[in-house]
């Protein structure tokens, strides 16, 4: 039994990695009904950026803080300079920029950078927490802690102030949300922007657990949009959730289905997710959407 | 006027290509026989996403499929290749269209990351199968001698051969999509609930979409196992199906040259990006995918389509 | 008849004045020799593509210097993204477009594998390649293939005599990546412990992906498996995860740590030198941030190398000694063959390394090739890590002797 419950912890440390890069992406998806590609790679680059600041001896939350600003910036910038030409063009046009930015991100890391791994600090302390015979990763924990807290925020800001009210209805219907005096052309940028920082915010907390180099988030991603996927695209609590779920499914698999063992976990994570898009089409958490013929 | 053009360049196109061989070298002959093998696998995409609309991140799993049934018939039981790329397109035909039915109940987002799981899950289940597949190590493959005595080089040979192909599956493509159920593919995109008032059965069409889509990947698949002579699960990764779609798209969704174009662009351009820059040659493709949106945001047979149709315009004008 | 002796006369003068050099073999002129490589320059793999990057400084130094028998190496490096198709076209552009003298240094198990038997059917050098899979060794049947570094399964079996040598009582528990490389490993153990220890010692393996995040689950069976040894064959990102994790979770097994992660720098600091303290693997290169060979010559000489030819590549990354040394020995191959650079002589040269040492070798191990060993590179030796360097112990292995 004390391996069922150190697996479980363990699912749900890495769980929550997918989960906080879940939550960018749906947030992004909720602010602008984009599905950004590009996003584990600007993440990827916003903690260069941390480990930059950090290495020229800034303190810990302080260059914590000026890459969330630093990223928000950033993400403004590549919406009104990158997307916006191609904002109106088919949906599919799109997605090839935000894959083209995926690829210059990755190659200029690479090239800036080196692709050698490089070790990032975490503000949580190093030793383990004991429970019983369960040990619990300090960092794992905290991790968690941050995504929650980013998760607290971005639903209050979505449902209580104006901005975040603003920022949906242009998503959703910017020909209304014009009439209405929205300046959508800026809600977008915004939104951006937002994805931006609580995507530099998922990678200063991943990269101490899988460390930094330009090819960090390309695994990370995948499983992150299989925890949209499966928690709903429409909402941010289930695409935590959904991280969770994956997270622990996967060790479960990998551990107690002799056959099957470590080597199709992938796999099986990824059929299980299918069978639950079959019977929920919109995820777990998700509202379906409604269309006006 | 345009149609006539339309016609003109075809056959312009097609003596081109017929010519090629007499022209450039075997390395050269190979990358184009290449840019075959790739216009088939776009155009069984654009079938599926161009003009029926699913989005699929997941058609190198198909193409993965189809290669490594040729692989194995060959390798296994020595099976004439003509005659695997037959097996290659049924087998994909069928599973495409088994993964067409739960896809039904998926749209849009749902339906590309669905299609992207199983990009994903391919390389770990080619390794599974390791007595099937070769695991890491692939299967190698002869390239086919030209056959009936022919004086010509493996390569020239290969290069008609996928020429003769994809003519085949081109005019095929071309018949589909300009009749009845190419009216009703198009009309399930453009607005599936008045297409099922009208009497189209969407499930059926999707589904069968799906798997002719799946079909057409198959047998590139397979052609790319003849040409490349080797199948490894590390050829078939996530990106090959990120670059099917970026080939249709920049191609031009909807159109059936649209594949060519877009078969060339993912063919040579990576090339090109690396001579520009050894340093970092994604950032370079990176930017050539982006300015090519930015200039042709509906690919490139959308561009010529819009030049041709100002051409006539500014035709009819001047004769009034 | 006469005609055709003056004829023959005619050629037979013609062909002496004329040596078998320039013309007539691919790739080579009075003043050039052409060198073809791929390498992943973009993609998931580019990590390597340091290498590919910093033979072709070493050229550059080399041609700065004069060149190799006062010809210049012409080095075209092309970009294959780790991606087989793409290696065979960009392969075959160096043969059959660019018309190289022979390959070099092409890296990657598949996408070698892709080119292997073109190679060999067009009868092009194909010197020193870049994996540890144990069928580059393979004279009789891929006369024209050569590796280059010892191979993996070699490097299993050498642990698997310490094992049984020292822990007669061993548990073994194996991590391994879930493709060739990591399959090579498990084998050479397996293989070493022979098929009756193998069953009794072995109790357990776990294999990761490449993409997945973490590796805590497998180690947390791995721990629970009772396991007290511990096989760890990952690359670098998850050596530092496996260390870590074992020691936070408090399993503390004979710990064999795979050649590909034995970096001081990448690895060992970041898992915590606590936690790193006491981990065997087997070395056949200087691993150049361990404080041992500060004032090594062998290793100032690349690091004042590294400054002028190559300032952008990191000083802490073990691929840019690797290629430095590679490149070395190619250098000593064209050497060798003097003013005939036939395809056949460059095989032959490869073919005739007798005992050659590089500065960045570890004392003692040399590079031995001759026609029907095509491995040049088969010593290695155990080091123990004491809290700071890499401590070698024990003698030189020898796969060859065995």
């Amino acid at each position: 039994m004390e391996i069922f419950f150190q697996q479980v912890v363990s699912g749900l440390a890495t769980g929550g990695i997918y989960g906080s890069v879940a939550l960018a992406l749906v947030m992004i998806y909720q602010a602008t009904d984009v599905v950004n590609y590009a996003q584990g790679e600007m993440a990827m680059f916003s903690t260069y950026l941390a480990w930059t600041l950090l290495n020229a001896g800034v303190p810990y939350w302080w260059a914590f803080f000026g890459t969330l600003v630093i990223s928000f910036v950033g993400g403004v910038l590549i919406e009104r300079v990158v997307i916006r030409p191609v904002e109106n063009k088919p949906i599919l046009t799109i997605v090839i920029v935000c894959i083209g930015l995926l690829v210059i991100l990755n190659s200029v890391a690479g090239w800036i950078y080196s692709y050698i791994q490089k070790p990032f600090p975490s503000p949580f302390p190093p030793r383990p927490i004991m429970l019983g015979t369960v040990v619990f990763g300090a960092h794992d924990l905290g991790a968690i802690g941050v995504t929650l807290v980013v998760l607290a925020f971005l639903y209050a800001f979505f449902r209580f102030t104006t901005l975040g009210l603003a920022m949906r209805a242009a998503a959703q219907n910017p020909v209304s949300s014009r009439l209405c005096g929205i300046r959508v052309g800026w809600m977008l940028a915004i939104g951006w922007g937002l994805a931006a920082m609580v995507g530099a915010v998922a990678g200063m907390m991943v990269a101490p657990i899988v460390f930094l180099d330009p090819n960090m988030m390309a695994g990370i991603l995948i499983y992150a949009f299989a925890s949209a996927t499966l928690g709903g695209f429409t909402s941010p609590g289930g695409a935590v959730v959904g991280g969770l779920i994956v997270g622990v499914i996967e060790n479960l698999v990998g551990t107690y289905v002799h056959f099957i063992g470590t080597e199709l976990k992938l796999t099986v994570a990824l059929a299980m997710i299918l069978i639950v898009l079959v019977f929920k089409p919109s995820g777990l958490f998700g509202r379906a959407a409604v269309h006006r013929v | 006027m345009t149609a006539r053009a339309g016609a003109l360049g075809l056959a312009a196109a097609l003596a081109v290509a017929l010519a090629l061989p007499f022209v450039v070298s075997n390395f050269r002959l190979f990358q184009f026989t290449q840019v075959g093998v790739y216009a088939i696998a776009l155009l069984g995409l654009n079938v599926l996403t161009g003009y029926n609309g699913q989005i699929s991140l997941g058609h190198g799993a198909f193409y993965a499929l189809g290669a490594y049934t040729t692989a194995i018939l060959i390798d296994h039981w020595n099976v004439p290749y003509p005659l695997t790329i037959i097996a290659a397109g049924v087998l994909c035909l069928v599973a495409g269209f088994l993964f067409g039915i739960p896809a039904l109940r998926l749209e849009g987002l749902y339906l590309a990351l669905a299609t992207f799981a199983l990009a994903l899950a391919i390389p770990q289940i080619l390794k599974y199968f390791e007595h099937w597949t070769g695991g890491s190590q692939g299967i190698v493959l002869s390239k086919p001698a030209p056959p009936w005595g022919m004086k010509a080089s493996p390569d020239q040979w290969l290069y008609y051969f996928t020429l003769a192909v994809l003519v085949i599956l081109f005019v095929l493509a071309r018949n589909l999509l300009a009749g009845r159920t190419g009216r009703a593919i198009v009309a399930i995109r453009d607005n599936p609930i008045a297409a099922q008032a009208m009497g189209v059965n969407t499930a059926l069409y999707k589904s069968l979409t799906f798997g002719v889509s799946a079909a057409y990947t198959g047998v590139a698949g397979a052609l790319s196992a003849i040409v490349i002579a080797f199948v490894a699960p590390d050829a078939f990764n996530v990106f090959l199906s990120i670059t099917f779609l970026t080939g249709v798209v920049i191609g031009g969704l909807a159109s059936i040259s649209g594949a060519i174009f877009g078969a060339l662009f993912i063919q040579f351009v990576p090339n090109w990006a690396q001579d520009i820059s050894k340093a970092a040659p994604w950032a370079i493709y990176g930017v050539f995918l982006i300015g090519f949106m930015y200039v042709m945001p509906f690919g490139i047979a959308g561009a010529l389509r819009r030049v041709a149709a100002r051409a006539a315009r500014r035709g009819t004008a001047a004769r009034a | 008849m006469l005609r055709r002796t003056v004829l023959s006369a005619l050629v037979a003068v013609l062909a002496l004045v004329v040596p078998a050099t320039a013309a007539d073999t691919p790739g080579v002129t009075a003043t050039e020799i052409k060198i073809g490589n791929t390498n992943p320059y973009s993609g998931p793999a580019s990590a390597y593509g340091t290498i590919g990057k910093v033979i072709g400084a070493y050229f550059k130094k080399v041609n700065d210097e004069g060149g190799v028998n006062g010809r210049k190496i012409n080095y075209i490096s092309y970009d294959d993204a780790y991606s087989p198709p793409k290696t065979v076209e960009m392969v075959r552009k160096l043969v059959e477009q660019d018309q190289v003298a022979a390959l070099f240094q092409t890296l990657g198990t598949p996408t070698n594998s892709a080119i292997h038997k073109y190679m060999n059917q067009q009868k092009v050098p194909h010197l020193f390649v870049a994996t540890g899979a144990t069928k580059w060794n393979d004279p009789k049947n891929f006369p024209w293939t050569m590796g280059w570094q010892p191979n993996y399964q070699t490097e299993g079996r050498i642990y698997a005599q310490y094992i049984m040598k020292n822990f007669p009582d061993a548990k073994i528990g194996i991590l391994y990546q879930n493709d060739d490389y990591g399959k090579d490993y498990r084998k050479g153990l397996h293989d070493g412990l022979g098929e009756a220890n193998a069953k009794k010692m072995i109790v357990m393996e776990q294999t990761y992906e490449v993409t997945d995040p973490t590796i805590d689950s497998q180690i947390v069976n791995l721990k629970n498996s009772g396991a007290n040894v511990f096989f760890n064959v990952t690359i670098p990102k998850f050596a530092v995860q496996a260390i870590k994790k074992a020691h936070d979770i408090g399993w503390k097994p004979a710990h064999f740590l795979n050649n590909v992660s034995s970096s001081l720098a990448t690895v060992l600091k970041p898992a915590g030198v606590e936690a790193s303290r006491g981990l065997i693997t087997a070395l056949y290169m200087k691993e150049i941030t361990d404080p041992q060979w500060k004032n090594d010559k062998g290793y100032q000489d690349w690091v004042a190398f590294m400054k002028k030819y190559y300032p952008e590549g990191a000083l802490d990354d073990q691929s840019n000694a690797f290629g430095y040394t590679v490149a070395q020995a190619m250098v000593q191959v064209l050497k060798q063959c003097g003013n005939d650079l036939s395809r056949e002589n460059i095989l032959n040269q490869a073919e005739n390394l007798k005992n050659v040492e590089f500065p960045l070798l570890l004392p003692g191990i040399k590079v031995n090739t001759s026609a029907t060993d095509h491995a040049p590179l088969e010593q290695e030796q155990l080091a123990k890590f004491d809290g700071e360097r890499w401590g070698l112990f024990g003698e030189l292995y020898d796969a060859a002797k065995k």
